[in-house]
């Protein structure tokens, strides 16, 4: 499972790419395996708040439901709307074209580097 | 259910899916296969082509002597005495309340019944065939251990099945079977399944199955889990028990009253009950919806009638072959067009479709 080296992420599988106060967040390789096929995404509203640790959305497959959390807080800047369309596109770039929000940050949380989320990834096994 | 905590059992075929990388989950105390490639793949091949399944954690019951078509008619909503030798019926196991116990394949063979049961209530159902079968000359008995269950299913599953057997399958009409050898083993090859497609259940002995399922494989049916057969039995518009059927839901509200036989005499159990269910009007129905906002309405969604609860979802996915979010509903009997499905807090409004979702063309 790809885990980029320039990206942050949360035990619960969630990536952030930090530019300047502007966090983009998405779902690893490793969560849209798990979760097969993804069917469905639910986006928070662009202007809406989000304290760290709070649930934004919701990734579903055939299969499985899945809760959203932000890792940083702030307001959402930018939802991807190309998901509503092609939900899939998580499964085929889960660091790029699947995307899912953008945040500015006013609310730092807590993030593990790429070293430390491979830790959490040999853990699960 | 109560299972007491123990090591999950284990499919005659475990090896094959270790082998073919498919993810394993427990389902009913059976460690199976969810997938292999993915749900949406798996579900195409069905469609399209052919798809094999595991079946083996299903039950088998089997009903012997004098009086077995008398306990069986005991036991059974439909008719069983209708059924010719050959033949496979559709049926409900029901309480004296008319709540359902389980919902089953009857085959009749020359001899003797076998009754599949689904794998999660393999045991309630053996003791309630055990204690009601006992003012009759009958034996009964649990064969499940002694048999693996394949489900071969798709357009092209025939003509797989055909190249491996040594009996004419074409003959074989739908709820019919024969006992014939696929790849050298000996079974019974029932056109049947839970799909939608045509295509076999094919059973036989547990040491046979995993050459019978390589061959099967290498003849190009494609390996499906038990998470596309969810989507699959849904698209047909059948009933699994535990979302559709249980314990509280008749035959009946749940719509499978084709399986219900109410004038047969002597009774079922549950006969009367269903009697005046049927006279007083039923309380619920089952629906058929297409979510018509944005959301995937799953098992256990309330329902909605303006802003009052009117029922829940039972069974809710996206239709790989749809493309849309389809569903099935216990709702009040007069609901005709609409109801709001209310997915995580929102009300969506579904709209409520003729079943099933999907028909096979024939060809």
């Amino acid at each position: 499972m790809s885990v980029p080296e320039e990206l942050q992420y949360t035990k619960t599988h969630e990536w952030v790419r930090r530019e300047g106060d502007v966090a983009t967040i998405g779902i690893t390789e490793h969560a849209q395996d798990e979760l097969g096929d993804v069917v469905f995404v639910e986006l928070p509203e662009v202007g809406s708040g989000l304290g760290a640790g709070d649930s934004f959305g919701v990734v579903e497959s055939v299969k499985a439901v899945s809760d959203l959390y932000t890792p940083v807080g702030g307001e959402v800047t930018e939802v991807n709307e190309a998901l509503n369309d092609g939900p899939e596109l998580i499964n085929s770039d889960p660091y790029g074209e699947g995307w899912i929000v953008r945040l500015r940050v006013s609310d730092e949380g807590e993030l593990l580097s790429a070293a430390d989320y491979e830790k959490v990834l040999e853990e699960e096994d | 259910m109560v299972t007491p905590e123990q090591a999950p059992r284990r499919t005659p075929l475990y090896e094959e899916h270790r082998k073919l990388g498919a993810r394993l989950v427990d389902f009913a105390g059976w460690e199976m296969p969810v997938q292999y490639s993915g749900i949406k793949d798996e579900h195409l091949a069905v469609r399209n082509r052919a798809g094999l399944f595991d079946v083996s954690h299903m039950g088998e019951v089997v009903f012997r002597g004098p009086e077995a078509e008398e306990a069986l008619q005991r036991l059974v909503t439909r008719d069983v005495g209708r059924l010719a030798a050959g033949q496979a019926g559709y049926a409900a196991v029901c309480y004296p309340d008319g709540g359902t116990v389980d919902d089953v394949l009857v085959y009749r063979r020359e001899e003797d019944f076998l009754v599949v049961v689904n794998a999660a209530n393999r045991d309630k159902d053996f003791r309630h065939f055990k204690e009601n079968a006992e003012g009759f000359d009958a034996e009964v008995t649990d064969e499940s251990d002694e048999w693996a269950l394949l489900a071969l299913q798709g357009p092209e599953a025939v003509g797989i099945l055909q190249g491996l057997a040594d009996t004419d399958l074409s003959g074989v009409r739908y709820y019919r079977f024969v006992e014939g050898e696929a790849a050298g083993a000996r079974g019974i090859l029932s056109r049947t399944g839970y799909t939608g497609e045509d295509g076999f259940e094919v059973f036989v002995r547990p040491g046979d199955a995993p050459v019978l399922w390589r061959q099967l494989v290498e003849a190009g049916a494609v390996p499906v889990g038990l998470g596309a057969r969810d989507t699959l039995r849904l698209e047909a518009g059948m009933c699994l028990y535990g979302n559709e059927l249980d314990r509280e839901t008749t035959p009946l509200e749940a719509g499978i009253g084709f399986a219900v036989h109410l004038d047969k005499e002597p009774g079922f159990i549950g006969q009367e009950a269903l009697l005046r269910q049927k006279e007083e009007g039923l309380p619920r129905k089952l629906a058929a919806f297409e979510v018509a906002g944005r959301g995937i309405a799953r098992h256990g969604h309330p329902v909605t009638v303006d802003g009052a609860p009117a029922g829940h979802v039972t069974s809710g996915t996206q239709s790989p072959t749809l493309g849309k979010a389809i569903g099935l509903a216990l709702v009040p009997p007069e609901i005709e067009d609409t109801f709001k499905v209310v997915i995580r807090d929102r009300p969506v409004e579904a709209r409520v479709v003729p079943l099933p979702f999907y028909k096979r063309e024939r060809r």
